[in-house]
């Protein structure tokens, strides 16, 4: 294929969703694309998302939904953390990427009569998520995989898999390439590029185990965060209730088995006061335990809802019952989730994909054995903080919060969210860098609904993909092309990564392999606990200092950190190492984001500082790297000119009519709520 | 609530911790001689570790079992759910995802011996990782992709009945793994890139050109894909010894699909025999 000079190059690191669709737009303006990837893209952990993607459809429409009210529910279900004008776009462009999917051939399941299927989902009362059997994400993932191997096979994509971003080359105030080594010959080089786009998904791993593949550890990010970049409410990390905890990973178990009827309970024994303790035999064979030792806790404290409570309630709630009363079966951090008293014909129907992955990870039959789970980390709101361009919808003052089935205030017209095209959406602080999909901050606010993740991964790559393209035709590149620049920004560049390698090559001691001080894993696995004690479910003042204290002493070893491998081919121990320092300065950016918020907003909870601070705190937590990794923070105003912000109150008061919104009974001096889900697959 | 949070742990520990053995085949890079190494790995019933778990912890103690200092062996992983393929190798003799390889099932007893081996049939890239690009580069041999006109707003895809979308979705659950390819004795490694496009396909991308040639606007590439199936390295290659569909961990049928590719290229071979008088 001739290269002309019109055939500029962007870089695309990350082949998850959000990358892949960003690689096929900008192919289609007529861009050629490098995309970069640890792994083959086709193995990227987009392929993990079991439950769904929505989008308003034909359906749902004619009983009163709208792109509107999927904004809506979205701003809300983010506790009015996300900036508003964003949101409105990505939910106006759903139904269009749904549609766009179908065409690739995601076999999205069907009606009887041939239209695609549609199932209920946590935050909507509307029918408005699409799926593919129990694997949405794989089938996405393998529809964008699909198109981009058709343009690397006419020669538009080059592919650099099992390749790793090390740093984004920045010239004048511009990204202008990046460094990336081979992780098999171990080569070290740098690229050039008219822009750079990052869509390396989240950071999991800085949890140790979560429901995270083993590539989700945010390195990528901090990597740029590092060069200046700045990181956007680090510390709004989702946990999902219900996870299977495993000695690698802890498995998602779908909301679905909830859903379909599964109890949950641990064994504990009634007290003469009506209140109940730890059993002697918890841990044992439950089926030995008779139903009046059974401590159905959901159930009894919120009779009407049951064990469908909203997420973060359930999660809460399992929380308590393991650490605060010592009740876990065994006396661990695990609660039974039974199912154990449905037909299994009927289970078989309705959740066979999700109860194989337990007996497969488990090795224990839940069709006759209660399931053993417990939260885990998920989901990170948080990530590059990134720009926008408002567009044309801009009311004289916010609207209240819109009434579920009412007409809506505007038809989804495409730039109404932001301006179609503009150079600036999705850029971050840096010029011709960009984030897409999760590793951008942009759209969940303080806490994700389900099915929204691969919406805005895709959204990024097709919408934004948009902007990428323009801001190489008419921005900083059409007058400085990357190829004039001088060399020397590159070199030096290479140069900075292969001095820090080398370093690290240096601390190679195989006689100290095995020693727990300064070993990279054994590091890791303890930030992994410190992390998860400190910041997830329940943060408080004093614990995110000792954390932070800690961070400091887990990079005091990393600084003295010795390795066992000075290979140099294809030295995972490196990398490995490597990424470690990256995820050092993340997780000081979550801690010190959870310190410094002081109230409590969506997924992040603080019993010091029980309600939502609007006056304070409705703002985007900015961290921004020191030189020695901790993280300075500052709060930011966020754009809130289209719904006025609400009390999650999800009707809690009143249980007895129908409640417009599913509504969280019975709790009180908790905040506010994300939705139930009460049907559907794992999100 | 307390204060704390704590750490989800690993399932219960029922009473009885055994000890294992891991033998790992190991090389150091392509061309590299191979040896084994064996570790030792205590273990107890439910505690959930599998191959992966295990090479963590001897990657956090990599010491043999005679109690000499190494270095880490490489693995490859990604979903740790079995999803994404990433961690095939061969275990205990059989070619299988690592990550749903739980010690309580692979060696339950005291004493018992894990062979760890990378995947035959492809390069090794160092101890258990191995170069699938060929997996990927047979994708593209068979066209496996929907042609559609670009990512404009355009309307739906085809409608489509939920029997074929039931008869394509197993399909396209597909994840490159390559277990198929590793037991088929028809498959053998090409260590040439250059070789690629005359060696047998294989299963797994008969199996994508079959997903593909279902599909409504799919169907538009169909007589390439025939082509491709009827050329060099096609369908004809296959000696039915049906090892594939036996280890798909997706349960994908693939004799079935071979059987349909088989009967469309004889079709197509026929047709075109006719046109071209
Ligand atoms: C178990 C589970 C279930 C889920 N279910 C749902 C659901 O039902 N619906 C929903 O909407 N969302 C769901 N989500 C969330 C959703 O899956 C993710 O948010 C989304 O897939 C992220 O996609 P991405 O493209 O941003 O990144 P990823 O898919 O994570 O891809 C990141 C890419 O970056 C590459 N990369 C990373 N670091 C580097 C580096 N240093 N150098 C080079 N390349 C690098 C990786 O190789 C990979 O290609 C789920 C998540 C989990 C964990
Ligand atoms: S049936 Fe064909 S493809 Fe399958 S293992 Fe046998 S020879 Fe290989
Ligand atoms: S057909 Fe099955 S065994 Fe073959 S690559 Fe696909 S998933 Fe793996
Ligand atoms: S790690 Fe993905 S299949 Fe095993």
């Amino acid at each position: 294929m001739a290269v002309t000079g019109a055939q500029k190059r962007v870089i695309v690191v990350g082949g998850g969703l959000a990358g892949l669709a960003g690689t096929v737009r900008l192919v289609e303006s007529g861009l050629k694309v490098d995309l970069f990837s640890v792994v083959p893209v086709k193995r990227s952990h987009s392929v993990c998302a079991q439950g769904g993607i929505n989008a308003c459809n034909e359906v749902a429409r004619q009983q009163g939904y709208s792109e509107y009210e999927h904004f809506d529910e979205t701003i809300y279900g983010g506790d009015f953390l996300a900036d508003q004008h964003p949101v409105l776009e990505m939910a106006n462009w759903a139904p269009k990427i749904i549609d766009l999917l179908d065409r690739m051939g995601v076999p999205f399941n069907r009606t009887s009569e041939g239209y695609r299927d549609l199932r209920l989902f946590g935050g909507s009362l509307f029918k408005r998520t699409h799926f593919a059997g129990a694997t949405t994400g794989q089938q996405l993932l393998y529809a964008m995989d699909e198109q981009v191997r058709r343009h690397e096979a006419a020669g538009d994509v080059t592919k650099y898999e099992h390749w790793e971003f090390l740093s984004p080359i920045i010239h004048d105030g511009r990204c202008v390439g990046i460094v990336a080594q081979d992780i098999r010959t171990m080569q070290i080089r740098a690229f050039r590029a008219e822009a750079v786009v990052m869509a390396t998904g989240g950071c999991g791993l800085i949890y140790g185990k979560s429901t995270n593949s083993v590539m989700c550890n945010g390195a990528a990010a901090a990597r740029c965060y590092r060069e200046g970049a700045y990181y956007a409410n680090a510390e709004m990390i989702q946990v999902h209730p219900t996870a299977i905890p495993g000695a690698d990973k802890l498995r998602l178990m779908s909301e679905s088995a909830r859903g379909e009827g599964g109890r949950v309970w641990v064994p504990a024994i009634k007290r003469a006061d009506g209140t109940w303790g730890p059993h002697p035999r918890s841990g044992q064979d439950p089926k030995s335990i008779p139903d009046n030792e059974r401590y159905y806790f959901l159930e009894e404290k919120y009779p009407k809802y049951g064990n469908i409570v909203p997420r973060d309630i359930a999660t809460r709630e399992i929380f308590d019952i393991c650490v605060n009363q010592g009740m876990g079966v065994g006396n661990q951090n695990q609660v039974y989730l039974d199912l154990t008293h449905r037909d299994k014909d009927y289970l078989q129907r309705k959740l066979e994909g999700i109860l194989e992955i337990y007996e497969k990870f488990v090795g224990e039959d839940p069709y006759t054995t209660p399931m053993r789970i417990f939260p885990a980390v998920h989901y990170s709101m948080g990530g590059l903080w990134t720009k926008f361009v408002k567009g044309t919808y801009n009311p004289p003052k916010p609207l209240p919060k819109h009434v579920s089935g009412k007409r809506a205030p505007i038809n989804a017209e495409v730039g109404q969210g932001m301006a179609y095209g503009d150079p600036a959406n999705a850029m971050t602080n840096i010029d011709g860098l960009y984030a897409f999909g999760e590793v951008n901050f942009a759209y969940h606010g303080a806490n994700r609904l389900g099915a929204n993740a691969l919406l805005s991964c895709i959204f990024d790559g097709l919408f934004c993909g948009v902007g990428v393209a323009n801001y190489v035709r008419d921005g900083a590149p059409s007058k400085a092309p990357s190829k004039d620049l001088p060399q020397g920004a590159y070199d030096g560049a290479v140069e900075r990564e292969t001095a820090r390698m080398k370093k690290l090559i240096s601390a190679v001691d195989l006689g100290k392999a095995a020693d727990e001080a300064t070993n990279p894993y054994v590091i890791g696995r303890e930030l992994g606990v410190e992390m998860t004690e400190a910041c997830t479910v329940v943060r408080t003042g004093p614990r995110l200092e000792q954390c932070l204290q800690r961070l400091g002493d887990l990079r005091a070893r990393y600084n003295r950190l010795t390795l066992a491998d000075a290979g140099g081919w294809t030295n995972q121990s490196l990398s490995y190492a490597r990424a470690l320092g990256d995820m050092l300065d993340l997780s000081d950016a979550v801690a010190r984001g959870a310190l410094e918020r002081k109230e409590s907003r969506g997924a992040h909870y603080r019993p010091d500082y029980k309600d939502r601070n609007d006056a304070e705190f409705m703002k985007t937590t900015l961290a921004r790297r020191e030189s020695d990794g901790s993280a300075h923070v500052e709060f930011i105003p966020i754009d809130a000119s289209l719904v006025e912000p609400t009390a999650r109150t999800y009707g809690k008061k009143d249980d007895s009519k129908p409640a417009p919104t599913p509504p969280t009974p019975g709790s009180t001096g908790v905040p506010s709520r994300p939705v139930p889900t009460t049907v559907g697959s794992g999100v | 609530m307390s204060s704390t949070t704590p750490t989800a742990p690993s399932v219960a520990p029922k009473p009885g911790t055994r000890t294992i053995r891991i033998r790992v085949k190991r090389c150091e890079g392509p061309g590299k001689p191979e040896r084994w190494e064996e570790f030792t790995l205590q273990v107890s019933a439910g505690d959930g570790t599998n191959v992966i778990a295990a090479l963590q912890r001897i990657a956090a103690k990599p010491v043999t079992v005679e109690g000499k200092n190494t270095i880490p062996v490489a693995w490859d992983s990604g979903c740790l759910e079995e999803v994404c393929g990433a961690c095939t190798m061969v275990v205990n003799g059989k070619v299988r995802q690592s990550c749903s390889a739980l010690m309580d099932t692979i060696a339950p007893n005291e004493g018992d011996v894990v062979t760890l081996e990378p995947m035959s049939k492809f390069p090794v890239i160092r101890d258990l990782v191995v170069d699938r690009s060929r997996v990927f580069h047979n994708l593209k041999r068979v066209k496996a992709w929907v042609p559609v006109d670009g990512t404009y707003d355009l309307g739906a895809g085809p409608k489509e009945s939920p029997e074929t979308q039931e008869t394509r979705y197993v399909l396209s659950t597909c994840m490159s793994c390559g277990c198929c390819l590793e037991a088929c004795p028809q498959f053998t490694k090409q260590e040439n890139p250059e070789t690629w496009d005359s060696a047998f396909l294989g299963a797994h991308a008969i199996s994508q050109a079959r997903l593909f040639n279902m599909h409504g606007t799919g169907k538009q590439l169909e007589k390439e894909r025939l082509e491709a199936l009827a050329g060099p390295g096609g369908v004809d290659d296959c000696g039915n010894a049906q090892n594939c569909v036996k280890v798909c961990p997706k349960r994908i049928p693939l004799t079935e699909s071979i059987g349909a590719m088989g009967r469309a290229v004889t079709i197509h071979a026929v047709k075109k025999l006719f046109t071209l008088r």
